[in-house]
């Protein structure tokens, strides 16, 4: 009984989004107001009947009901509580609902924080998110209703979550890369509500840039955290794989990152208007695409969800209608937003396009790998082949290095125009100390001349140097330090951050890289291995007794340079309900280094094998994205989002006034 | 003129929708398996004939089978079951089905209607099986030797042609390794 509950909350879910996408919308354009009005409940509505049907598949779940399918299928009686509750994002068609739930909150949050924001637009905001509602709980409905039942005869026990799914980081995963990946529908709902309105000002990318920021830094918490749940989960002691599945992501974090550049532009200088709108457009398809790759069965991966055509066929069609629906609307309504100021050679406009090109060019590169395979296919008409990670990083690191030597100076350039003069004023010194001290530190340390390395240390000291110069001569006029650090705007800093995170995440992807090393050994207990500085000892393992699972768990001490270091304890996991083995690896991350040790099979002689790592700055990956999405949320809180209490004709006739002031920032 | 390249991205992106459409109806004859050569990985599943007898790899045949990956959903399987049929008939190996996300029901009614030509029918209705085996879709067969290692793949329908070319070698091959190993 209460499952269906759950179903028929999801029905009148879907019913009130059909009204939200036609009603509010239809007002919008005839200026009804009762029906514009209705925009905020109906979403509220929307949301109400989302959480209920959430809350009752938690609640089946919670209470073992395996007459429903997908409890069946992914619960357990003996999976620990935490798991059950997450087990509803475990498979395909919960994770489905709570995606959709996601948009649902995503659509409250613009209903509630956008009280600024003239109705009629809100009006046009909500409605297209509440179109996209339709399709998403319509998808489920009819392909995958996670409230399905296994009648008349259910199975006395469920057949386990995923083993490599019981983990922390599965908790929070999911729930911030969904998070991450709907927002994107927020700023897309802005841009189809501009071109139908036909106003797109700097008012416009101001109500819209706090929602593309925080959808942008949720993004990358959830892209990062699979990294980490990939590198100490999965025990290839890898934290990224160019996999078909992790690129769709990537793609739309980086025409995310494109986009909020560009938005910046269209803020302060009232340019790049319709490439603007494109990219919200695009980032939004990325997302669906994502969504597609993984749900469709279309490319084959380690994480995708279910292989069915129908399932397939009905995405790509809401895919076509939605996306190519609002390109077909950008083709005909874009040329009424002209962007009205020009700008000079070395302005800060033009490093922005130059970001927003090596962005674009970035994303549509992974797109061609990730999709090449089956294009080649259909044309081949049958043979297959496979796009490996050489490809992705030949193109993908050059590209981010010609972005990192951008980056250190577009921050400095201003506005409008910018005199190269002052260019080279500010930054000669910057680039002579990164390349003398760049070169300088690596040689000095290894003793040697690593090319890799030292192309790293400059990059980096030369965005670090000129972050500071850029911060000192912003402070310089003013009276004190403290007064002037106090002056500058939290959005200033928020970017500076996301900045600095970013040729983090750089510096460490490309350090360990260079400097990881592994070794798989064969090791009885008391036998030792090598391998750099560090001596790992075998000392045996015992078997230990998990909730839901049997393991061996090893023991091994490891020692630098002859001198104990740490004891760690990897495990080979075996999940009884679902006779599945899982390893749990032993690892030792410190600021500069990790020591990761995967215990593989026992051998008859009582030995077991292993593979020993270790993998120098490969927490700087992560570290930096927390920099990054830090970043990106101190920007959003920036006053100046909410200060401005605009009334409908006010902010229509508002320009980018502000634009002169904006050389500061 | 200058407004036609504001339709470039919806063109562009119409050309994508169509590969991609394209894509989801292509045979799914992907990479090679990595199982070829080794063993068949165990399960303990139920299986259409024997009750509530839970199978497992030691009620396989110690001969070499075909094991081959069904669902009364499938078209391709459909042309494929006269020639397991007629292979059933005249004795010439034995072949092993697996019920590859598919109901019980479903799955009986459509032997019953088209034949069985199955020694054994696993069940492997979630397709965790399926997982393990590398199983991108049915219909998939894979050819085991006595000892019960993969040692040959056939992803897609098999046609009569493919039957005599690719299959029926490969078959005799071990089952003459499996009689001179046994004299």
């Amino acid at each position: 009984m209460i499952p269906e509950l759950g179903n028929f909350a999801l029905i009148l879910a879907f019913c009130l989004s059909i009204v939200l996408g036609t009603l509010p919308i239809i007002g919008a354009a005839r200026d009804n107001t009762l029906w514009m009005s209705l925009a905020r409940p109906l979403t509220a509505g929307v949301f109400v009947f989302l959480s209920i049907s959430l809350v009752i598949l938690g609640y089946s779940f919670v209470t073992d009901d395996f007459s429903v399918q997908f409890v069946a299928n992914h619960s357990n009686t003996n999976l620990p509580l935490q798991y059950k509750i997450t087990a509803v994002w475990g498979g395909h068609e919960g994770s489905f609902l709570f995606w959709t739930w996601m948009l649902g909150g995503w659509m409250l949050a613009v209903a509630i924080f956008s009280k600024s924001v003239p109705e009629e637009f809100i009006a046009r905001v909500l409605g297209v998110m509440g179109l996209i509602c339709v399709g998403y709980t319509l998808f489920m409905l009819a392909t995958s209703n996670p409230f399905d039942r296994v009648l008349p005869l259910p199975p006395a026990d469920g057949a386990d979550l995923n083993a490599a799914l019981q983990d922390f980081a599965f908790i929070v995963h999911p729930p911030s890369l969904y998070m991450g990946y709907v927002g994107f529908s927020v700023v897309f709902a802005f841009a189809v509500a501009a071109l139908l309105s036909g106003r797109l000002d700097a008012a416009w990318a101001r109500w819209c840039r706090p929602w593309a920021n925080a959808a942008w830094a949720i993004l990358t918490l959830g892209l990062s955290l699979g990294s980490w749940w990939a590198y100490y989960e999965l025990g290839w002691g890898g934290w990224w794989a160019w996999d078909p599945v992790e690129n769709p992501p990537l793609i739309t974090w980086l025409l995310g990152a494109a986009m909020i550049h560009s938005l910046a532009a269209t803020e302060k200088r009232g340019v790049f208007k319709s490439w603007t709108v494109l990219l919200a457009i695009m980032a939004f398809a990325s997302s669906l695409l994502g969504t597609f790759i993984t749900r469709s069965g279309l490319l084959t991966s380690v994480h995708a969800f279910a292989t069915d055509p129908t399932r397939g066929v009905y995405i790509l069609g809401f895919l076509g209608l939605i996306v190519g629906g609002s390109l077909l609307l950008y083709a005909i309504r874009a040329p009424i937003l002209k962007s009205e100021f020009g700008f000079g050679n070395w302005s800060r406009e033009v490093f922005l396009l130059a970001n927003n090109l090596i962005l674009v060019v970035a994303s549509a590169a992974i797109l061609l790998g990730t999709l090449y395979p089956m294009v080649y296919q259909a044309v081949s008409g049958g043979d297959l082949i496979s796009v490996g990670p050489p490809y992705f990083n030949t193109i993908f690191v050059p590209l981010m290095g010609i972005l990192v030597v951008l980056l250190g100076i577009g921050p400095v350039a201003r506005w409008k125009r910018t005199s190269r003069e002052y260019l080279r004023q500010q930054l000669t010194r910057v680039a002579i100390a990164a390349v003398v001290l760049g070169v300088a530190i690596p040689v000095l340390l290894t003793m040697s001349v690593p090319l890799g390395t030292i192309g790293v240390c400059v990059l980096a000291l030369w965005i670090m140097f000129s972050m500071l110069r850029d911060v000192a001569s912003k402070v310089a006029n003013k009276p004190s330090l403290m007064a002037g650090l106090k002056s500058l705007p939290v959005s200033y800093w928020g970017m500076q951050l996301a900045h600095f995170g970013f040729v983090m995440t750089m510096a460490g992807a490309c350090l360990t890289s260079i400097y990881s090393i592994e070794r798989s050994v064969l090791l009885q207990a008391g036998q030792q291995a090598d391998l750099g500085r560090y001596t790992f000892v075998f000392e045996g393992t015992r078997p230990v007794q998990g909730p839901n699972y049997i393991a061996d768990e090893g023991t091994i001490r490891v020692l630098r340079e002859g001198e104990f270091l740490r004891t760690l304890h990897p495990q080979k996991q075996l999940y009884t309900a679902s006779n599945t083995p899982a390893t749990h690896m032993g690892i030792d991350g410190r600021f500069l280094r990790d020591l990761f040790v995967t215990l593989g099979d026992p051998r008859d002689n009582g030995a077991w094998s292993m593979t020993l790592y270790v993998k120098p700055f490969v927490r700087w990956i992560w570290l930096g994205t927390i920099f990054i999405a830090f970043g990106g949320i101190l920007a959003v809180t920036d006053k100046r989002y909410r200060r401005y209490k605009v009334s409908k004709q006010a902010a229509a006739d508002e320009q980018p006034a502000e634009a002169r002031l904006a050389g500061e920032h | 003129m200058k407004n036609l390249k504001l339709f470039l991205p919806v063109i562009v992106f119409a050309v994508l929708a169509v590969f991609m459409w394209r894509g989801l109806y292509l045979d799914s004859r992907t990479l090679p398996s990595m199982l070829i050569d080794r063993e068949l990985p165990d399960f303990e599943l139920r299986t259409l004939e024997l009750g509530d007898q839970l199978a497992t790899v030691e009620d396989l045949p110690d001969e070499p089978f075909i094991l081959n990956i069904w669902g009364s959903y499938c078209l391709p399987c459909l042309q494929e079951n006269p020639i397991f049929m007629a292979a059933r008939e005249q004795d010439l190996v034995p072949i092993i089905g697996v019920n590859y996300k598919d109901t019980d029901n479903a799955a009986r009614e459509w032997l019953d209607i088209n034949g069985n030509p199955f020694t054994l029918n696993i069940v492997d209705d979630t397709g965790r099986y399926g997982i393990d085996l590398g199983v991108y879709g049915a219909p998939e067969t894979f050819i085991v030797d006595a000892n019960g290692f993969i040692r040959y793949k056939h992803i897609g329908t098999i046609d009569y042609r493919a039957w005599q070319d690719e299959i029926m070698p490969v078959v005799r091959q071990l089952q003459s390794e499996n009689q001179v190993a046994g004299s």
